[in-house]
């Protein structure tokens, strides 16, 4: 289905965290220090890919096994789930959503990642998928494990899940990461606690549902998310501007 | 009314969501992120490459960046009915992890009509993903070779000092017969790239 954003709110900067947080130290010398240059979203913005269907595999959205090797990955067995809405909470259909993490261990599957925890050989920790014509989306893996990360002598990741959703146009485009209700490690973490208001934090923490967990199997976490955009219309036999 | 979502960093392993391949994770192995078209594309093909620097004028080696921009006649692929079908008008490239360079492979857009008269110069929307970007960075490149479009660029004209619109135009030169246009990043200091909120 094609999509065009027909108008976009002005994103509140100020409910997302600053460029300049010095507690995580890396943004100090990666932030902009010039304002940036503020327009209208034009067609260049309001525009975007289409995903199809097409790319997407079945067992995308499964992380138990779409790194499988010779058996599941180890640990808790979990569900993330929610819906994509705009501003104005109507879901938004068809957003690539695709997230990762680290397996339960507290390890990533790159390069980069030093941390003496192990790999596990079953779990690459990727996984996507689109969001359904209500919005709502699903993902199955095993709940990823806190770790420590070079920034203060003993700074600690809590859990999280890194989410990547494309929308309908550029102006939608957003990367943020899921956390875990109750997590100890919320209040000591930098990259946690650069978003400002606490309200706004707390719409990055996933709820446990017990309702919707399976019993003798997993449990449910649910988070949903909002793109900017009050506007959106689908045109798909529509000529521009017709 | 539910106000948007707030963004975090991607970190330093975002290759495992967005370009897997890159570090050999076998998750779309058929995929060339950064290759924007098919074979029997319209248009010039050419390279835009660079490196994003940090305020220190180092690379940034973990950078992914994502570019979106029309086809060679200036119509946006998947939202302009007869845009060319060879073109995907969206890549993804991640910076080298040794030397920061990062490559698109694409062709040069045309200009992009407002709607209301006016006319867009040639250009494509980048964003910018790393470790200690809180949130993503929205700038665009323009190109060096199109003054004159650039010169009614009502984009370009919100700029108030020259010498920062400067640093949204990739340089244009040829190797081996490649056009290759070279577009680097500063996140800070004296060469700031401008960027955007839109």
């Amino acid at each position: 289905m094609k999509q065009k954003l027909e108008a976009v709110r002005p994103r509140d900067r100020s409910w997302h965290p600053p460029a300049y947080f010095p507690d995580y130290k890396t943004s100090v010398l990666r932030s902009p220090r010039l304002p940036l240059v503020s327009f209208t979203a034009t067609k260049s913005e309001l525009t975007g890919p289409v995903f199809g269907h097409g790319m997407i595999r079945p067992t995308d959205n499964d992380l138990i096994v779409n790194g499988r090797v010779d058996g599941d990955p180890i640990g808790p067995r979990m569900v993330l789930c929610g819906a994509v809405l705009d501003e104005d909470g109507r879901p938004v259909p068809n957003v690539l959503i695709e997230i990762w993490q680290a397996n339960a261990a507290g390890r990533y599957r790159h390069v980069n990642d030093g941390y003496l925890a192990p790999l596990d050989p079953n779990f690459w920790g990727v996984g996507r998928t689109l969001s359904a014509a209500d919005g709502s989306f699903w993902f199955r893996t095993i709940r990823p494990g806190p770790y420590p990360w070079r920034n203060r002598v003993n700074d600690w990741r809590p859990s999280h899940i890194h989410v990547s959703l494309w929308g309908a146009g550029l102006a939608q485009r957003l990367i943020t990461q899921v956390y875990f209700e109750g997590d100890p490690l919320l209040p000591h973490c930098p990259i946690f606690n650069s978003v400002p208001d606490p309200a706004a934090r707390a719409r990055l923490v996933a709820k446990l549902v017990m309702d919707e967990s399976l019993p003798h199997d997993l449990l449910t976490w649910r988070i949903d998310f909002v793109l900017r955009g009050p506007r959106q219309t689908f045109f798909e036999n529509r000529p521009e501007g017709a | 009314m539910p106000k948007e979502t707030p963004s975090q960093t991607a970190g330093p392993y975002v290759h495992i969501g967005l370009m897997p391949g890159v570090i050999g994770i076998p998750f779309e192995p058929e995929r060339n992120w950064n290759r924007l078209f098919r074979d029997g594309v319209q248009g010039t093909r050419i390279h835009i490459e660079g490196i994003v620097f940090d305020g220190t004028e180092t690379p940034v080696r973990d950078a992914v960046l994502e570019l979106w921009q029309a086809d060679a006649q200036g119509r946006y692929p998947g939202h302009d009915t007869d845009a060319d079908p060879a073109f995907f008008g969206f890549g993804r490239a991640a910076a080298d992890f040794s030397t920061g360079l990062f490559v698109f492979e694409t062709i040069k857009p045309g200009p992009v009509p407002m709607g209301d008269g006016r006319v867009q110069a040639p250009h494509c929307s980048l964003l910018i993903f790393a470790r200690g970007i809180n949130i993503h960075l929205h700038t665009r490149i323009y190109f060096e070779d199109e003054a004159e479009a650039n010169a009614r660029d009502p984009i370009l004209a919100l700029i108030e000092q020259e010498n920062r619109r400067q640093t949204l135009l990739a340089r244009r030169t040829l190797r081996d017969g490649a056009v290759v246009y070279r577009f680097d990043v500063h996140l800070q200091g004296p060469k700031e790239t401008v960027f955007f909120d839109a």
